[in-house]
């Protein structure tokens, strides 16, 4: 095809831009929304520290062999000869040392520091697992219901009443021991991997009905926009409507649910193992230790201390990781 | 506009340009050299910068100009309806004998509703979902009238419903606003502006979300009230056929500035702004030959935050070159231009405007 | 131009349940019944106020909507009912450009991506890559094809008119639905973009179904035109009939209450009292006849058909339509004598919903 007749109009137009000085992104080529709520949240000190912050965490819990070797103590060691005779560590604030950095259990005397690293990563990974099953099922559940509507739409809205009516704590407390003694009998003895597993699954059921609701909100709000109705003109189907028009305009706020539900996760892990629910003494994590820990709060208080203070600093850290990136992504909303 | 002649025309276009003044004084509403300023994340918006002009009582000014020329805010200025924290508001806007700009919100907000009122594009969001109609017009009236009692304001808003052409006014006050039809909540909407009889209606583009033949009833009843009611009238639009329909006066608003004004016989007749042309020129219109092209401006409206230099139309100013740099260095002023009260800001000499008029835009037959 | 309809549309009807709960309280009628032809290369104008069914078609034309009844036939082929599988190859030539010129680019999407979707989705792959094809396309609407990699938000509302355009262009299609293209821009925007749909049309050879509800614009750009009253047509016929002859009092009524620049002071004699009624009850007979000065008793009885007089192009609905040019030309001295709003002043009582 031949230039169009109205090619002088056109290009008059285009390099009237410049001279009209339009902002500035226009001079840089093909800014995407997404680099653009980037370098909004590039420019939030908040976010940035907040983000080193999480960074720094996550390191830590995934290379928690390597600081083993490094450190030279397991998780499950324990260090007896370094215990007074009432089980309490010798030395100050709990049997802080040089080899031991945040001191030692009082009673079966492990190391504290190294324990702290691998229930970071055991709750790091539960929660971030808990939190990829639940955006997965909420956005399926969600984008189908919301695009779809009709019956379908009702039969998932119902699931997702019934869902919110059951009670979380109730049915986790009588659950978790059910599956494990079916599983592993009266003593069998339970696995890490099992009881992590088990707690996965209890968020997933519980947690992505918020997901489901708001992707459905979302959807619905758009599938009358014309761009999609411009891809069903074109004939398209389904998927290519869903996941290639639908999708990418409803991640901002499915990041910034996800970015706050793996604190909510982290949390909830923590409570469900304060409660005896979660995990076993076996696997280290934040709930357990706060949990062991209690009984010397008024003896050793750094024993609570360490684990208290690094899951607020983590959860802290997230909570206002998601507001900052709820601001650079939708900068309408903090205004 | 007879109040806001400069001063006797015939002048030399070189003589420096002088804002609205002589008849003044009569005017009721009289606006000099207001500049609007917002400070936003990314700069300085000069909304307007330097806008004069006056509107007697029972006549109608048209304000013209697209997306971002700086109509609308003009207006919200004048009924002080702006964010006194982001804003910043120069000049002298005088209703009624008194100056508006400066005034504390508390005396803004009286004379608000009673001497002057505003007509909203969109009557559902300027009226309450929530509440009758007719309770948000009696509620409006006793604002203004604390003595009226709730039986005289009912009946003062049964009134005004019929008066605005409601059909049994008595039974729609009782109606909520999704009752209503598009075309009877713009009415009801002219009605409640009207409860305390104001001196000063501004329309922003009251009829833009009409159909054409309601559009037509609202234009022939603001007609009806304005020469009942003796009311000034500021009627903020882009469409230039209502303009010619139901104004006086015109003025044509650009990035902010006010490039022309004069009558509505002046400014559609004998236009003098290549920005008027253009704006005459690509409306399409019924009649004249239908086959031929429209002749478009190029290029998009300014950005109000980064304007351009000099005049603020010269990229997409076809005659911008005849002006040579000054365009693109030098502010043009409004001055006189030919006729009694015509003024235009534009760096092209009379004879050049003539000359081009007469050439390019006469000739494709479009505003004989 | 052959004289092979490429696109017929007869009894086309939607009707739109209105549900309260589970419960049908009522049915919208939206669109009752349309007969229409557009022949290749042709532009029919579709033009009403708003609640006319206008948009309905349009949108059933392209098959976003289903017709609950009646029937379209796209080059030969009914295509009323068609699955998505079935519809497929003739998507290619009919595609629809939208009105809002924000709502209809996705916004997360590149104008390269937007553009080429209609290939992708299609599977189709033209010769030089998508990319060249793109480019080409950008190129023809009169964009910068090298702005490909950019963002919708960096361009303007005329320039983002002009992607879906391009958009719409990219099957190479026969016919284009545009739905209000040019409503949502400023003006000195609308007619770069009515300036390049007609020298597209020329050039291509589209044909067109031009949805508008401002006649101004429609007669600079349609050869045909469909006025639409509360989902009929009322009147349909050439261009030069419709707006110099018009012999239905509704499209009468419209064309003069036009604000035209290039008349001054209060025109138009003719003013029509109240609103457009409800398509959830329109009126028995001639749906017109409501805010009619002209409707009789037999108006509100028997429904008008729209039928060619005098062997004509023009089609007019009406018991009493307006008789032929010189009778009208007559008249119009008669009216035009008198102040404005006296001559046909419409004695219709108020109807609202």
């Amino acid at each position: 095809m031949s230039l169009s007749p109205v090619e002088g109009v056109a290009l008059a137009e285009i390099e009237s831009d410049g001279g009209m000085g339009e902002p500035a992104a226009k001079g840089v080529v093909g800014r995407s929304p997404g680099q653009l709520a980037w370098l909004r949240l590039r420019r939030d000190r908040t976010a940035v520290v907040s983000g080193v912050l999480l960074v720094f965490f996550m390191v830590l819990g995934l290379s928690a062999p390597l600081i083993e070797v490094v450190y030279g103590v397991g998780p499950r060691e324990q260090f007896q000869n370094l215990l007074d005779g009432f089980g309490m560590p010798l030395g100050y604030a709990g049997g802080v040392t040089g080899d031991h950095w945040f001191g030692l259990e009082p009673g079966l005397g492990r190391d504290i520091f190294i324990r702290l690293i691998y229930g970071l990563r055991t709750s790091l990974f539960i929660a971030f697992a808990a939190a990829l099953i639940t955006a997965t099922i909420g956005i399926g559940l969600g984008a189908l219901a919301g695009y779809l509507g009709g019956w379908l739409d009702a039969v998932i809205n119902w699931i997702t009443d019934l869902t919110l009516a059951m009670p979380f704590l109730i049915i986790a407390l009588a659950l978790t021991p059910t599956i494990t003694l079916r599983f592993y009998g009266e003593r069998g003895q339970v696995s890490s991997a099992f009881g992590v597993g088990v707690l996965i699954a209890v968020f997933a059921i519980f947690g992505w009905t918020s997901t489901a609701r708001l992707v459905r909100g979302q959807v619905i709000a758009l599938r009358e926009r014309e761009f999609v109705e411009a891809a069903k003109a074109s004939g398209a189907g389904l998927g290519h409507i869903i996941f290639r028009q639908l999708l990418p305009n409803i991640w901002a706020p499915i990041l910034v649910s996800f970015s706050l539900a793996v604190p909510q996760f982290i949390t909830s892990e923590a409570a469900l193992s304060f409660i005896g629910v979660g995990l076993s003494d076996e696997t280290p994590s934040f709930g357990r230790m706060i949990y062991d820990s209690l009984d010397f709060l008024q003896t050793d208080p750094a024993y609570v201390f360490f684990p208290g203070i690094t899951i607020f600093a983590l959860v802290f850290a997230f909570n206002l990781f998601g507001d900052a990136l709820r601001d650079a992504l939708d900068p309408k909303s903090s205004r | 506009m007879d109040s806001s002649e400069p001063s006797p025309s015939g002048e030399p276009d070189d003589r420096p340009a002088v804002p609205a003044q002589r008849s003044d004084q009569d005017a009721y509403l009289r606006v000099s050299d207001l500049r609007v300023r917002f400070d936003t994340a990314d700069g300085v918006v000069r909304a307007v910068d330097g806008v004069s002009f006056a509107v007697e009582r029972g006549r109608t000014l048209g304000i013209v100009g697209e997306s971002g020329s700086g109509k609308s805010v003009t207006s919200l200025a004048i009924l002080g309806l702006h964010d006194p924290k982001r804003t910043t508001i120069t000049g002298e806007i005088s209703v009624g004998g008194r100056q508006v700009v400066g005034l504390p919100d508390e005396e803004v907000r009286r004379l608000r509703g009673r001497d002057m009122a505003m007509i909203f594009q969109d009557p559902l969001s300027a009226l309450h979902p929530y509440y009758t109609v007719g309770r948000q017009i009696a509620e409006a009236y006793r604002v203004h009238h604390p003595k009226a009692n709730r039986r005289e304001a009912r009946q003062r808003a049964v009134d005004m419903l019929d008066r605005v052409g409601i059909p049994q006014p008595a039974r729609r006050f009782d109606q909520y606003p999704h009752e209503f039809s598009g075309g009877m909540r713009q009415r009801a909407m002219i009605a409640m502006s009207l409860v305390n009889d104001p001196a000063l209606l501004i329309a922003d583009e009251p009829t833009t979300a009409l159909d054409v033949t309601v559009q037509a009833q609202i234009l022939d009843l603001l007609a009806d009230l304005q020469a009942e009611f003796h009311s000034a009238i500021i009627l903020i639009t882009h469409d230039l056929g209502v303009v010619g329909q139901v104004a006086d006066d015109v003025l044509v608003m650009y990035g902010g500035r006010a490039i022309e004004r004069g009558s509505v016989q002046q400014v559609l007749r004998s236009p003098q702004h290549p920005y008027t042309w253009g704006l005459l020129s690509s409306v399409p219109s019924l009649h004249g030959d239908a086959d031929a092209d429209l002749v478009p401006i190029p290029g998009n409206p300014p950005s109000l935050i980064n304007l351009p230099s000099g005049c603020a139309f010269h990229p997409r100013c076809r005659y911008a070159d005849r002006a040579g740099s000054r365009s693109r260095s030098e502010v043009p002023e409004l001055r006189p231009a030919g006729d009694d009260g015509h003024l235009v800001a534009c760096h092209l000499s009379a004879e050049d405007r003539a000359a081009f008029y007469a050439e390019d835009i006469a000739r494709v037959g479009v505003a004989v | 131009m052959t004289d092979e309809p490429l696109l017929r549309v007869r009894g086309l009807t939607k009707h739109f349940p209105v549900r309260q709960g589970l419960r049908a309280t009522g049915l919208v009628r939206a669109v009752d019944g349309l007969d229409f032809d557009v022949r290749p290369g042709e532009t029919l104008g579709l033009v009403g106020e708003s609640g006319c069914g206008k948009t309905t078609t349009g949108r059933m034309l392209v098959r976003l909507l289903e017709p609950t009844s009646g029937s379209i036939e796209f080059a030969g082929r009914d295509i009323t009912h068609a699955g998505r599988r079935e519809l497929r190859p003739l998507r290619q030539e009919l595609q629809i450009i939208f009105q809002d010129p924000y709502a209809s680019l996705n916004p997360r999407h590149t104008v390269g991506r937007i553009v080429a979707m209609p290939l992708q989705v299609n599977g189709i792959n033209p010769p030089g890559g998508i990319k060249a094809r793109v480019q080409e396309l950008l190129e023809l609407v009169g964009l910068n094809p090298e702005h490909y990699n950019r963002y919708p938000h960096e361009f303007s509302g005329g320039q983002r008119q002009r992607i879906g355009i391009a958009r719409a262009l990219a099957l190479r299609p026969k016919l284009i639905v545009a739905d209000e293209p040019v409503s949502a821009l400023d003006v000195s925007i609308q007619a770069q973009v009515v300036n390049l749909l007609r020298d597209l049309q020329r050039e291509l050879g589209l044909a067109f179904v031009f949805i508008a509800h401002d006649l101004a614009v429609v007669r600079h750009f349609c050869q045909r035109v469909a006025v639409m009253y509360l989902g009929r047509i009322v009147e349909i016929g050439d261009r030069a009939d419709i707006y110099e002859r018009p012999q239905h009092p509704y499209t009468r009524a419209l064309l003069s209450a036009i604000p035209d620049v290039t008349q001054l002071g209060p025109a138009g004699r003719i003013r029509l009292t109240g609103d457009v009624p409800t398509p959830l009850d329109p009126p028995s007979g001639c749906r017109f006849r409501t805010r009619c000065w002209k409707a009789q008793d037999v108006c509100a009885t028997e429904e008008p058909a729209l039928v060619a007089r005098d062997g004509g192009n023009q089609a007019t609905a009406c018991h009493f339509p307006e008789p032929a040019r010189a009778a009208l030309q007559a008249e119009a001295a008669v009216v035009g004598a008198e102040p404005a709003g006296r001559g046909v002043e419409a004695n219709v009582e108020e109807v609202s919903s």
